[in-house]
C-alpha cells in the first residue's frame, strides 16, 4: 500500500485512465505509438497536472509535493538524452544523487558508494572518465540509466530506456531491476515496444490505445492473441515458450 | 574502493584557479591605472589611491594633485566599471548558456540588447539626452520590456518546464529582436543628425564613467553572482535537459525563470550603462568551459574574473594603446569574432 497511483484524467491523451501499482511488481505499459505512454509516466512524475482526476502517491497528490519530494521517491529513465556539455559520465551519474544531497554540501561516503555501483551494475565503470557527449546511444542511455539507480527510489519509470541498447546490455539491466522488484519490493513502470522482452520480465501489463486502457492485469493472462489484434492491429499467436520460461508472441506478417 | 572516483568536485584547482585570475585582475586593474595619456608610475599608484581614498591629503604638491584627480575621478570610476561590465557579462552568458542548452548562447540571446538598444534610441530620438539619467534609464526599460514580452511569449501553462523550453524561447527572442532592430532602423531613418549619437551610443564606450554607475553595476553584479552561485547545481541539471532535470528533482520552471531574469537583468544594466558590447558573455564561458569543464560551480566564478580581466583589456588597449579611441564593442567584436571563429572551427576537428 505505499506506492498507489491513482489516475483519473480526461484529457484527449489520457481518456478515463484509472489504474494503480504496488511495490514489488514489474510493470510494462505497452501500446502503438502516441497512445499516451509517456504521458501516463508524466501524469506520475507530477510534470503534467490532468485536467480532471488525481495522481496519489502513498496518500499525498503528487502535485501538493515538491519536486525533490518525488525525486526522492521516483526516479524516470526518459526517452531524449541528448546532452549538449561535455559532462564527465561519472558527473552525470553523480546527477542522481542531487535529490539526496543538500544544497552546498558536498558529496558523501554514501552518495558516491552509491554512484560506484551504479557504475558498475551498468557497465560503464570504464567510462567514468569520458565526456558524455561522446558516447554512443547505447552507452548514453546506460549512464542515464545508471544515474536513475542511483538516485535509489522506491518507484523507477522506465520510458523506453533500451531502445538504443544492445540485447546483452538490455537483459543485464532488465534482470537487474527485476531482481530489485523482486527483492527490494520497488516498483517498475516500464514503457516497452518489445513484447516480447515485455513479456520475459514482467509481472503484469497495461496496454494503452487511444488514451485509454485496452487490458490490464498479469502478464500471462493478458497477453493475449485478441489483445494484440485489438491494440496493434496485427495477428499473431501467443504460446508459452519453455525455453524462455514464459510466454511469447509470433507475428505474422499481412 | 574509492580510487577510481575522485571526489566530484575537486575544490584544490578550482580554488588556485580563482585566486591566480584574481591576482591577474588586480594586476590589470593597476597596470591599466598607470596607462594612459599621462604616464604615472605603477609603484606610487597604491600610495595616491589609498591616500585620496582615506582622506589623508599631506602631500600637497600640483603634481601629486592632478595624479590624485586623475586616477580616482577618471580612470578608477572607469577601469572598475568596466571590469563589473566584462564580470557581469560573462556571468550572464554562462546562465543563458546553461538554460538556453546550448553552449553558443550569449546574454543578448533573448533581444535584451536589441530591447536597451531601442529604448536608448526613443530617448536620443526625443531629444531626452539632456537629463543625463534618461538614456541608460531607457535602455534598461527597453530591455525589461523585451524581456517580459520574450517570457510572454513562450510561457504555456500546460507544458513540462511551462513552455519555457530553449527552443521556444531562442525563437521567441530572435522574433522579437528583428521587429526591434526594424523600429531601430526607423528611429534612425527619422533622427536626423541625431543619427550619429545612436549610432555610438550602440557601439559601446566606457569613456566618462563615474563611480555611481560603478556601484550600480557591481551591486547587481552582487547580487546576480549570488542568485547564480545559490542554483549553480540546479543549472547543471537544467543544461542536461528539462525532463531529467524535473525527475531529478529540479523545479524547472522556478529556476529557470529567475536565471533567466537574473541573467538578463545583468546584461540589461550592463546595456544600459555602456552601450552593445559583444562576444565577451559568448566567448569567456565558452573558452573558460576547456579550462573548467561545464560544472557551473567552479565555471561561474572563473568565468566572472575572466571577463573582467578581458573586457578591462580591451578597454585599455582602446584608451591607452590605440592613438585615437575606438568603440568598445567594436574592438571586442573585431577581436572576438575572429577567436570565436578559431575555437569553433578547432573544436570540431
Amino acid at each position: 500500500m505505499e506506492h498507489i497511483h491513482f489516475f483519473h484524467g480526461d484529457t484527449q491523451v489520457l481518456n478515463n485512465v484509472t489504474c494503480r501499482f504496488s511495490p514489488g511488481r514489474f510493470y510494462a505499459v505497452l501500446g502503438p505509438n502516441g497512445s499516451g505512454k509517456t504521458t501516463l509516466l508524466d501524469l506520475m512524475c507530477g510534470f503534467r497536472i490532468p485536467e480532471k482526476g488525481r495522481v496519489l502517491l502513498g496518500n499525498d497528490p503528487v502535485a501538493s509535493l515538491t519536486r525533490r519530494r518525488v525525486a526522492q521517491t521516483i526516479a524516470l529513465v526518459s526517452q531524449s538524452y541528448e546532452i549538449n556539455f561535455p559532462f564527465l559520465v561519472k558527473e552525470v551519474v553523480m546527477m542522481g544523487r542531487h535529490p539526496h544531497i543538500d544544497r552546498f554540501s558536498r558529496p558523501s561516503h554514501a552518495d558516491l558508494c552509491a554512484v560506484q555501483q551504479a557504475m558498475e551494475m551498468t557497465g560503464i565503470t570504464h567510462l567514468g572518465n569520458r565526456y558524455i557527449t561522446e558516447l554512443s546511444g547505447g552507452e548514453k542511455q546506460r549512464c542515464v540509466f545508471a544515474r536513475a539507480l542511483c538516485q535509489d527510489t522506491p518507484v523507477l519509470l522506465l520510458d523506453e530506456a533500451f531502445s538504443s541498447m544492445d540485447i546483452h546490455h538490455s537483459f543485464h539491466l532488465l534482470g537487474l531491476v527485476k531482481k530489485a522488484v523482486q527483492e527490494d519490493k520497488k516498483t517498475v513502470i516500464a514503457v516497452l515496444h518489445d513484447i516480447n522482452l515485455a513479456a520475459g520480465f514482467s509481472h503484469e501489463m497495461v496496454f494503452l490505445k487511444n488514451g485509454q486502457i485496452t487490458a490490464m492485469g498479469k502478464t500471462d493472462a493478458v497477453l493475449t492473441q485478441d489483445t494484440i489484434q485489438t491494440v496493434f492491429n496485427v495477428r499473431s499467436k501467443v504460446e508459452y515458450n519453455a525455453y524462455v520460461q514464459a510466454i511469447q508472441a509470433y507475428f505474422k506478417p499481412e | 574502493m574509492f580510487s577510481s572516483i575522485p571526489a566530484a568536485i575537486p575544490r584544490g584547482k578550482t580554488g588556485f584557479l580563482v585566486v591566480l585570475f584574481s591576482l591577474l585582475l588586480l594586476g590589470s586593474i593597476l597596470v591599466s591605472l598607470s596607462m594612459g595619456y599621462m604616464k604615472i608610475p605603477i609603484q606610487d599608484i597604491p600610495k595616491i589611491v589609498l591616500g585620496k581614498l582615506v582622506g589623508g591629503g599631506h602631500d600637497q604638491s600640483s603634481m601629486r594633485a592632478t595624479y590624485e584627480t586623475v586616477l580616482v575621478d577618471i580612470r578608477l570610476p572607469r577601469i572598475l566599471t568596466c571590469a563589473a561590465v566584462g564580470a557581469a557579462l560573462a556571468v550572464s552568458g554562462v546562465l543563458f548558456q546553461g538554460i538556453l542548452l546550448n553552449p553558443l548562447a550569449d546574454p543578448y540571446t533573448l533581444g535584451v540588447s536589441a530591447g536597451a538598444a531601442f529604448g536608448a534610441s526613443i530617448a536620443i530620438v526625443l531629444n531626452l539626452s539632456s537629463t543625463l539619467v534618461s538614456i541608460p534609464g531607457f535602455a534598461f526599460a527597453g530591455a525589461c520590456a523585451t524581456l517580459f514580452f520574450v517570457l510572454f511569449l513562450s510561457y504555456s501553462p500546460g507544458s513540462p518546464g511551462g513552455g519555457l523550453s530553449s527552443s521556444n524561447l531562442i525563437l521567441s527572442g530572435i522574433i522579437v529582436a528583428a521587429i526591434l532592430s526594424a523600429g531601430l532602423s526607423f528611429l534612425k531613418f527619422i533622427a536626423d543628425e541625431q543619427v550619429s549619437v545612436i549610432i555610438f551610443w550602440l557601439m559601446g564606450s566606457f569613456a566618462s564613467k563615474t563611480w555611481p554607475q560603478f556601484l550600480l553595476v557591481a551591486g547587481v553584479l552582487l547580487v546576480g553572482l549570488l542568485v547564480a552561485v545559490f542554483y549553480a547545481r540546479d543549472l547543471n541539471l537544467v543544461s542536461m535537459g528539462d525532463r531529467s532535470a524535473a525527475s531529478l528533482g529540479v523545479d524547472v520552471k522556478k529556476v529557470t525563470l529567475i536565471l533567466l531574469v537574473t541573467g538578463s537583468m545583468l546584461a540589461a544594466v550592463c546595456v544600459s550603462i555602456s552601450g552593445i558590447i559583444g562576444f565577451v558573455g559568448l566567448l569567456v564561458p565558452h573558452m573558460m568551459r576547456f579550462l573548467t569543464g561545464p560544472d557551473n560551480r567552479k565555471l561561474l566564478p572563473i568565468s566572472m574574473l575572466t571577463g573582467a580581466v578581458l573586457l578591462l583589456w580591451a578597454d585599455t588597449i582602446t584608451r591607452a594603446v590605440l592613438p585615437h579611441e575606438i568603440p568598445i564593442g567594436v574592438l571586442t567584436a573585431l577581436i572576438g569574432g575572429p577567436v570565436f571563429c578559431w575555437i569553433f572551427k578547432k573544436s570540431r576537428m
